[in-house]
């Protein structure tokens, strides 16, 4: 039965008394100095051995333990005056302005009814567990408006607030003495009132007159290799606090002015407001001596490289690696390769037994600069010897099973390899070791899309599993190959990509044929050895293979699938098996029989029908023996058959540029006709719209038609032997839209899913007429990017881009907030065995994982078991 | 015009059911779980006012899924 050990009632956060300070403190401080002459610390000074210590050597005079054992103890300063803390200015504040000025009464400025119904209210939102000390702020704002104190008649003076910490009453500015008068006068029945639990806190703690001195373990010093010290940016400040402290009492006792006592005590609390928060706006921060703003108590907490979400949230590790990935089309999608610098320096640590003792040696011997060699030595009884001084034959022959040696990263090891942002699941995989020359990872083409990685200049990073544990639970629940199906959609998220389709095109069209020299080179390029199968044709004495048959031989046996290609045209009729472009694709028994390989096939994020039914049918290893096959062979016939692509594929001969531009003039006069129909009032509006939404809506769609016109015409020209519409049509880059608008017309640019309109009054540019409402005037671009853009239609095409690239910020800032939020508050969801979803209580979230207990990774399209395609398989078997 | 809307009735809310002390039991059992690491629902919340269900009760819920056709899901009732 699920119980819950312990669990935490409430937090009290509280104040620190004047008398607490003086309670925790070791030693006061006195001395403005940190070391003598000799760099011993002085005694009472800053750096006193009885608030702990941290060079090696000396010992604590507090708890006599050496430095990295004594945790340090505080101290404390005696201030000569109170200063207020700038951290609790605005309780201050609401404090002062809710309570009577004058010092017989101190109440709360509201009548005893109105009083006491707030109390109740407080009475009850503890009762009820609310967050009680919110409601202070309704009565520090009704008992700020008041002007007559309700209990002693005392008129009230505004008091105002200047930031940081000034208070200014009436025409009198408040020093910190009489702030701290006015809180201790404060009943304390009316604390509850101002949201302070008088259990806990005195609101004239708020004003300090002890300042705690944090030991020297939380500000320890630096000696450079000068031999210079440098002290902490905390010791920095303490010093110039205790300095002025020390003036400030030096001057009080020689009777000085009082002009210059309260410019001293303003510089006081200067200085101890920065202590605390360099940050505070209405001051200038404090700097150091070269110029460099103090890096404080507030500083260190707060921010990206704060203590909490740079130290807490955020570590570092080690055995791990970052660099440049780089592209390798030859090594697996399990593989990573590992430049032999790396490899030198990540270790992997192994238990020395009778079988590897010799091996090991070896190891050893070799040491740390050559590379199957090792860094470290542990002995049986935990004795660490580095490789780099030590004497490794010697070393060597001591080894005797029980010892660890620590050797260097090789071949096979099991690494996880990580990109930022690690988005989801497979973002951090686990890879295989390859270790290679150069200095970047290099990695498969088809694990690009899971990290999103390109080769731009990312960079990667590499995790060294170090227990056997680690490493059997990495490459067993991690590796590449276990996560080609995603559980986002269900279908593969490692697949071929960009040229892995157009070669395997290439190779599976109709119409190709090899010879016997042909064949054995794309097989060879493989690394495989095959037997080649009957040739398919023979013509004149010379043997020829189909494509078909080539591609085949990497398919598993008994596979059998029917499915229709990218290219497909979506007929009305389908013709099946006598397709004209061969888009309708038969696989039986593991051969190819028609239709062309494309991305339907086995592109990563698309359909992926043969690749998603071999994972799913033939394991995991199967998938990735087939995909890093079949990479290679699209590859190497992709370079055998040759493809390129360049701007004269967008070449449309003269009659079709004719053909285009009259299409998009009749549009432009059916454009004007409509807007002439607008203008004579004579336009039906359509169901729900304005007018004028009407006419926007008409002439969208004439323009939209009339680019896909365009569109259509140029496609006519552009067939299946152009290289760039074989990549769009087979789904391997580019689609027809980019290349009709390369080719035919770039069409409408639009904001916010409307014509253009802003920019001018009444008008986009003021090459326009005002209210022109015709379709260049609103950025419609005829001319195609080949042809190349006037002036104006360039500026309404950045008007386009500019919504398109703002678009994408705002939306990756957003989306990631979003999936920040939502992974905090699902972290600890998990799905049980018995199917239902619990959180770290064990209460139940789901009575069944996503209602049907599938996991969408292990399902046929969402279902459990798709009848469909066992009643095929069983029929076509 | 109908004064009061019939919550149980209305095509968008789901079927609710007190379940009885046996079936709690059998529930309880079934996940070994306690009745604190059930979901809850308000007494106040207008389908559970509908049905009656009082603090301490169990709900059976029966919703269409997009995934499962149907899909059963248990509140505990508790006070609010």
């Amino acid at each position: 039965m699920m119980r819950i050990p312990k669990l935490i009632d409430s937090i009290d956060f509280c104040l620190m008394s004047p008398e607490d300070t003086r309670k925790l403190s070791v030693t006061k401080i006195i001395a403005a100095d940190t070391y003598d002459e000799d760099g011993y610390p002085i005694e009472r000074g800053l750096m006193d051995t009885r608030l702990g210590v941290v060079d090696p050597g000396l010992r604590c005079r507090t708890c006599g333990a050496r430095a990295g054992e004594c945790p340090g103890h505080f101290g404390h300063i005696e201030l000569t005056r109170p200063v207020i803390h700038v951290g609790y200015v605005e309780t201050i504040y609401g404090c002062l302005r809710a309570t009577c000025r004058n010092k017989k009464c101190g109440k709360i400025l509201l009548s005893e009814q109105k009083l006491e119904e707030f109390r109740k209210q407080i009475e009850d939102a503890i009762k009820e567990r609310r967050k009680w000390w919110e409601i202070s702020t309704q009565i520090v704002r009704s008992a700020a408006a008041v002007e007559k104190c309700p209990h002693c008649g005392e008129k009230q003076l505004t008091i105002k607030f200047e930031k940081p910490t000034t208070f200014i009453e009436g025409k009198n500015r408040l020093t910190p003495s009489d702030v701290r008068e006015r809180l201790e006068n404060i009943k304390e029945e009316d604390l509850p009132l101002l949201g302070i639990d008088p259990k806990v806190a005195k609101p004239e703690w708020m004003v300090l007159t002890a300042l705690p001195v944090p030991p020297v373990t939380v500000r320890p010093s630096i000696t450079l290799e000068s031999g210079v010290r440098s002290e902490d940016d905390l010791t920095h400040k303490l010093v110039d606090i205790i300095r002025i402290n020390q003036r400030l009492a030096e001057n009080i006792e020689a009777g000085a002015p009082h002009l210059i006592v309260e410019d001293l005590w303003e510089l006081l609390q200067y200085h101890v407001t920065t202590y605390f928060d360099n940050g505070v706006s209405g001051i200038p921060p404090a700097r150091h001596r070269s110029g460099r703003v103090l890096r404080t108590l507030a500083q260190r907490l707060r921010g990206k490289e704060g203590r909490f979400r740079g130290n807490l949230s955020g570590k570092r590790v080690d055995f791990s690696a970052r660099t440049v990935v780089s592209p390798d089309p030859n090594i697996s999608i399990n593989e990573i390769g590992v430049p032999e610098y790396v490899a030198r320096t990540l270790t992997i640590p192994v238990r020395v037994t009778e079988h590897n003792i010799e091996e090991l040696r070896n190891v050893v011997r070799r040491g740390t600069d050559i590379y199957p060699g090792s860094n470290n030595v542990i002995s049986s009884e935990g004795k660490r010897y580095d490789l780099r001084y030590a004497d490794r034959e010697e070393l060597a022959n001591k080894l005797e099973p029980g010892f660890i040696v620590e050797r260097h990263l090789k071949d096979g090891d099991i690494v996880l390899f990580n990109r930022q942002p690690s988005l989801h699941r497979m973002s951090i995989m686990a890879h295989e070791v390859r270790v290679l020359p150069g200095r970047t990872f290099r990695l498969s083409l088809s694990v690009c899309p899971p990290y999103n990685a390109d080769f731009d200049g990312d960079e990667m990073n590499v995790h060294v599993p170090q227990s056997e544990e680690a490493q059997a639970e990495a490459s067993i629940l991690m590796r590449v190959q276990e996560q080609i199906l995603s559980p986002r959609f269900g279908g593969p998220i490692i697949g071929g990509i960009q040229d892995h389709i157009t070669g395997a095109y290439l190779l599976t069209r109709k119409g190709t044929l090899l010879t016997r020299e042909q064949a054995q080179q794309l097989l060879a390029s493989v690394g495989k050895f095959f037997d080649l199968p009957k040739p398919a044709k023979r013509e004149r004495g010379v043997e020829y293979w189909t494509g078909k048959q080539i591609f085949s031989m990497l398919l598993p046996k008994k596979l059998n699938i029917t499915f229709k290609a990218k290219i497909c045209k979506n007929c009305a009729r389908c013709k099946e098996e006598e397709c004209e472009i061969d888009a309708y694709v038969v696989i039986r028994d593991g051969q190819l029989q028609s239709g062309v390989v494309d991305a339907r096939s086995y592109k990563a994020l698309d359909r992926c029908e043969i690749l998603d039914r071999i994972v799913k049918d033939y394991g995991t290893t199967v998938a990735r023996e087939f995909l890093d096959d079949v990479t290679k062979l699209s590859i190497a016939a992709a370079v055998m058959f040759g493809f390129t692509t360049s701007i004269d594929d967008e070449d449309i001969p003269p009659e079709a540029k004719e053909r285009i531009s009259e299409v998009i003039e009749d549009a432009k006069d059916r454009v004007s006709k409509l807007i002439e129909v607008y203008n004579a009032g004579e336009l039906e509006p359509l169901p729900g719209r304005s007018l004028r939404e009407t006419l926007e809506m008409r002439i969208m769609e004439v323009l939209a038609e009339s680019r896909d016109t365009a569109g259509s015409i140029a496609e006519k020209y552009l067939g299946l032997d152009n290289h760039a519409v074989i990549m769009a049509r087979t789904g391997a880059r580019g689609s027809m839209l980019n290349l009709t608008q390369m080719a035919a017309c770039v069409g409408q640019q639009s904001v916010r899913g409307e014509r253009l309109s802003r920019g001018y009054r009444k008008r986009t540019l003021p090459h326009y007429k005002h209210e022109d409402l015709g379709a260049e005037a609103r950025g419609f671009i005829s001319s195609s990017y080949k042809d190349g853009l006037n002036p104006l239609e360039f500026f309404f095409h950045a008007m386009g881009g500019r919504e398109g690239l703002v678009d994408t910020a705002v939306r990756t800032a957003q989306s990631g907030y979003m999936q920040r939020r939502l992974i905090n508050a699902l972290q600890d969801l998990r799905v049980e065995y018995d199917g239902t979803v619990r959180d770290d209580r064990g209460a139940i979230i789901q009575f069944k994982y996503g209602e049907d207990g599938v996991d969408p990774a292990r399902s046929d399209n969402g279902k459990a078991v798709n009848v469909e395609k066992i009643i095929e398989r069983v029929i076509g078997g | 015009m109908s004064s009061e809307l019939e919550v149980g009735r209305h095509a968008l809310v789901p079927k609710h059911e007190v379940l009885s002390k046996k079936e709690v039991e059998e529930l309880l059992k079934q996940y070994k779980i306690h009745t604190h690491q059930l979901p809850l629902i308000k007494s106040s919340d207008p389908a559970a006012k509908a049905i009656g269900a009082k603090p301490g009760d169990v709900l059976k819920i029966t919703r269409k899924s997009q995934t499962a056709g149907e899909a059963v899901f248990y509140r505990y009732v508790i006070e609010g």
